[in-house]
């Protein structure tokens, strides 16, 4: 209750996040869409301007923090989210919000995103992912599916691609999620979501780069195919997809398959606190060339409940400050073995 | 036989054996029982790198070397008046520290057909029985032995009384230098609080070494080194790193915000973060990350909250930080990065001691990015200059180079200790709330007389902007890509920094006169051999004088004039000649190198000899 009538009070709208810069993407580019939500979201979440930052890496879409008009840092490839764990441990009564791309979050910044997930600062991590390195004009990802043809790859990449959600669950996030850039309203929902979880919030954003890598989710987002490649995670609800939902998901042993909903009895009942369900379906990730092939999820794959640092750090200083007492900076000075002479 | 008892002014004693035997807390005791007593002292320990290297090896050989006087002491010293050798590695390791009339204590059973092996020895060849040693008083003590034998009724087994052999070698040494076990005795009592049984034994044992000396009458002669002539004033004995440490909660609670220490563990430079960490209840926040990027970059979002982000590392690690400097520069937000410096390139010499990181400290980034570098002098100096690395970070919103080494950081020497209410008072410079009917736009890099913009940090009404790495117009932060404004901007970043000298203190003049024939420029942790070299010098007649450069960059404003006034200049540093490249660049004087690149300290003989070379050939 309390929340809302300060909101109220707040009373602020979509506009009042919008800044006076001009918006350098490409005309079409996904991340207009994702900044459009994350505006209209933010008079929701009931917490004043000044105490919302915004810090983003390097990339198209690390350009983020410049069209919010709340605390904003544009910093260094692949490092918003060691900035973030500094702020936070330091100012944990802010709302942190980290927006990274998929180069800038799984290339140079892997090793950040896994450790600040393990350690579970209550930041929202919003990957912006695109499959490709979009401000340096196209080159593969960690993303990229292999044999993808880029400039740097004109006959095709190597690399395996990483799983993006299946990676953050096992460094033990502590709520992992997956929208799109083209399903506005299921994006509100998984921002509003994202900020309600206490802990990192990782929420993977499908995002077209018209100009590098056009149509990569094409599957997932137009019309025509939509419905038979995606599936919507609600929690206690049975996996359902197709055109009228007339399939689901059941599971054979650990083997998910799909099955004729109607005739279905034990279909999955989507559960976000189940760990090991939740590794089955960060596991949904064939290409839709493959026979057979799962659909893939949107919406909540896991949430939990963990301490998070700041707070445990915190802690660790009321405790030292109840044992010794608040530090004395002359007892500091002076240490325990002092000698005089006179 | 009767013992005489001499009266010395400076004793240099150097503890080595392997890295298990105790050395260090030995030589960390006696140091503390002479820091009582009233000694002045410096100490320099030495370790190898491996953590447990291969025992009775060259390589595993661990030291203590301290140096303590009724006189001032400003090195570790020169050469070993005794050297106490727990095995036939550690005598082979430092007979060239030694004296010609040193006094040997050597531990027998580390001689064995075994150990003569380990050190290499040919064919078994005992430096004890084969004369070459003649030079030395050596006394042959088998202190594996007498400590087993003390605690034959102990119920400890071998390898735990075997633990006890650097208290036997302690309490000698304390009979020899006529010193009270008592200091010893609490520290035993405090450290074995839970293990009665290692209190009694260990306590046996100390004593035993010390009655060992009253009763074997192999002594003749027991040493008095009286209490130095000091300041009157409370004196407590301190660590380079633990200075630093307690520099830098100095300096935060000086100016009331937190602080935030971002790390990752690297020798020499870790002891920082354990000291820190031991002190939450100043409110520090203590991150052990995961690399020195995390490290530096975690300590950044924290300047960006209002705290003050301080990280640490040394060559390796800092290289690693170098981008996200430049970011912490661009943002105007403050940052202190502490290099305790080491032995370089790559991995170099971890456990040694080197000045070859200046040169990356001044330049070691992309772009034209000036950063304040200052330097510690000596272990208690790290606490002034961290201090000061903290005033000028949060007064000037700008990150900050604090340089020390592995010399002083393990160094230790007494300390002065000053009042809180004395330190200089660091001003914090809040961007206030925006009255909600003000029309005035923020500006996030509008500057005051100091060229330095407020510190508007989130959670304040009203300011809330955007910085970042891009190139950004002046005053208002946008992004700007404008050639004239990028031009503006690069200068205007210099500018700032150069605006600091105005500032600092004034460079002093450590020894000697004005003008005259030499003027000796060191910088960081020189100091002490430098020092100890031209007050001989002038103590001789020379017409030397000295100056110790702390703050590198900018440099104080009287630098120049006061070079100027000296015929020859002589810059001895631990690189091959870094200091030497921005004296002779910036003022265009013919200044002379003198440099050691062997990962040790300078002695004061090395830099005496150097500076009458000079002396004499003009
Ligand atoms: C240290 C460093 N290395 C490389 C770059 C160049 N760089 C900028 S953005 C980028 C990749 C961006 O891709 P992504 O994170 O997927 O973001 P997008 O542009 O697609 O939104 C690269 C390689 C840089 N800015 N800094
Ligand atoms: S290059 Fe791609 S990701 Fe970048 S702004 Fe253009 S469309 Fe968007």
């Amino acid at each position: 209750m309390e929340t809302k009538i300060e909101t109220a009070e707040l009373k602020l709208t979509a506009k009042d996040f919008v800044t006076d810069q001009d918006i350098r993407w490409c005309p079409g580019c996904g991340d207009y869409s994702i900044l459009k939500q994350v505006q209209s979201v933010m008079p929701e979440l009931g917490i004043p301007r000044e105490n919302i930052v915004f810090i983003s890496g390097i990339g198209c879409s690390s350009r983020f923090p410049y069209y919010m008009e709340t605390f904003g840092m544009h910093s260094i490839h692949g490092r918003a989210t060691a900035i973030a764990s500094g702020l936070k441990a330091t100012r944990p009564e802010l709302s942190v919000w980290i927006v990274t791309g998929d180069g800038d979050s799984l290339s140079i910044g892997g090793n950040h995103l896994i450790h600040l997930l393990r350690r579970n600062f209550n930041v929202n991590i919003l990957l912006f992912n695109n499959e490709i390195y979009g401000l340096t004009k196209g080159q593969y990802s960690p993303t990229s599916p292999q044999g993808k043809i880029t400039k740097s790859t004109p006959v095709g990449s190597i690399d395996h691609p990483f799983n993006p959600l299946a990676l953050c669950l096992g460094a033990d996030a502590t709520f992992v999620a997956r929208s799109m850039d083209r399903d506005p309203v299921h994006l509100r929902e998984m921002l509003r979501k994202a900020d309600q979880h206490k802990g990192t919030s990782l929420l993977e954003i499908y995002q077209n780069c018209n100009v590098f890598n056009d149509g990569a989710f094409e599957i997932f987002t137009e019309k025509g195919s939509k419905k038979q490649e995606t599936l919507f995670l609600e929690q206690g609800k049975p996996l359902l997809f197709g055109q009228n939902n007339e399939k689901g998901i059941q599971l054979d042993g650990l083997k998910p398959i799909v099955v004729e909903a109607a005739s279905a009895n034990n279909l999955w009942i989507h559960d976000v606190h189940d760990l090991s369900k939740a590794a089955l379906l960060t596991r949904f990730f064939e290409g839709a060339e493959t026979e057979n092939h799962l659909p893939r999820p949107f919406g909540i794959f896991y949430e939990t409940d963990r301490p998070c640092y700041e707070e445990v750090l915190q802690e660790q200083i009321e405790i030292a400050v109840n044992a010794k007492g608040k530090g004395n900076l002359d007892a500091l000075l002076s240490g325990n073995n002092v000698w005089t002479i006179s | 036989m009767a013992v005489s008892d001499e009266i010395k002014k400076a004793v240099v004693i150097l503890f080595a054996g392997d890295s298990g035997d105790g050395i260090q807390l030995a030589g960390s005791q006696f140091t503390t029982t002479a820091a009582l007593y009233g000694n002045d002292i410096s100490t320099f320990p030495n370790f190898p790198a491996e953590i447990r290297a291969p025992q009775g090896t060259l390589a595993g050989v661990s030291g203590f070397q301290l140096h303590f006087g009724s006189v001032k002491i400003y090195t570790p010293g020169d050469h070993c008046d005794v050297l106490v050798a727990m095995n036939a590695a550690a005598l082979k390791a430092n007979l060239k520290q030694l004296k010609e009339d040193s006094i040997i204590i050597v531990n027998t059973d580390g001689f064995d057909p075994k150990n003569l092996k380990l050190a290499k020895y040919n064919n078994g060849d005992n430096p004890l029985k084969n004369g070459s040693l003649e030079k030395y008083k050596i006394y042959e003590i088998d202190v594996t032995k007498l400590t087993r034998t003390c605690l034959a009724d102990s119920g400890l087994g071998t390898k735990e009384m075997d633990r006890s052999k650097n208290m036997f070698v302690l309490g000698f040494i304390y009979w020899l230098y006529n010193r009270t076990l008592d200091n010893t005795l609490e520290f035993l009592h405090k450290k074995f609080k839970t293990r009665p049984d290692l209190i009694d034994a260990n306590v046996k044992v100390l004593k035993a070494g010390y009655n060992f000396g009253d009763t074997t009458e192999t002594f003749t002669s027991r040493y008095h080194v009286k209490p130095a002539v000091m300041e009157k004033g409370a004196y407590r004995n301190i660590m380079g790193n633990q200075a630093t440490a307690i520099g830098l909660i100095a300096a935060t609670q000086k100016a009331g915000v937190t602080l935030f220490y971002g790390s990752y563990p690297i020798t020499p430079a870790s002891d920082i973060l354990h000291e820190l960490s031991k002190h939450k209840n100043f409110g520090v926040k203590t991150f052990q990350a995961e690399d020195e990027i995390a490290a530096v970059t975690s300590a950044i979002g924290a300047s960006f909250g209002g705290s003050l982000g301080i990280t640490a590392s040394s060559g390796p690690g800092i290289a690693l930080k170098g981008e996200a400097i430049g970011l912490a520069l661009m943002l105007e937000l403050p940052l202190v990065i502490c290099n305790v410096q080491r032995g370089g390139p790559s991995t170099g010499l971890p456990t040694k001691t080197e000045q070859s990181d200046l040169l990356q400290a001044l330049y070691g980034r992309n772009g034209e990015s000036p950063v304040p570098v200052i330097a510690a002098t000596s272990p208690s100096d790290c606490f002034y200059m961290a201090y000061e690395a903290c005033r000028i970070a949060i007064e000037h919103l700008t990150p900050v180079f604090f340089l020390s080494d592995g010399y002083i950081a393990n160094g230790s020497e007494p300390w002065q200790f000053p009042k809180s209410s004395d330190l200089l008072p660091i001003k914090v410079n809040f961007a206030k709330e925006k009255s909600p009917d003000s029309t005035e736009k923020f500006l996030p890099y509008k500057r005051n007389e100091k060229m330095v913009r407020d510190w508007a940090i989130p959670g304040t009404k009203g300011l809330e902007h955007r910085i970042g790495g891009l190139e950004k117009e002046n005053e208002t932060g946008n992004v700007s890509y404008d050639p004239d404004n990028h031009e503006l901007m690069v200068k205007i970043r210099s500018e700032r920094i150069e605006k600091i000298a105005d500032y600092i203190p004034l460079q002093k003049i450590d020894a000697g006169k004005e003008s005259g024939k030499l003027l000796v420029i060191g910088w960081g942790s020189t100091y002490g051999a430098i020092k100890t070299a031209v007050k001989e010098a002038i103590d001789e007649g020379y017409s030397v004088s000295h100056i110790q450069i702390k703050y590198i960059h900018p440099f104080p404003k009287n630098i120049e004039t006061l070079i100027k006034k000296f015929d020859q200049i002589l810059i001895p540093e631990m690189n091959s000649g870094q200091l030497i490249k921005v004296i002779r660049e910036k003022y265009l004087v013919d200044a002379k190198g003198f440099n050691k690149i062997k990962g040790m300290p300078f002695t004061a003989s090395e830099i005496k000899n150097k500076l009458l070379e000079l002396l004499s050939a003009s």
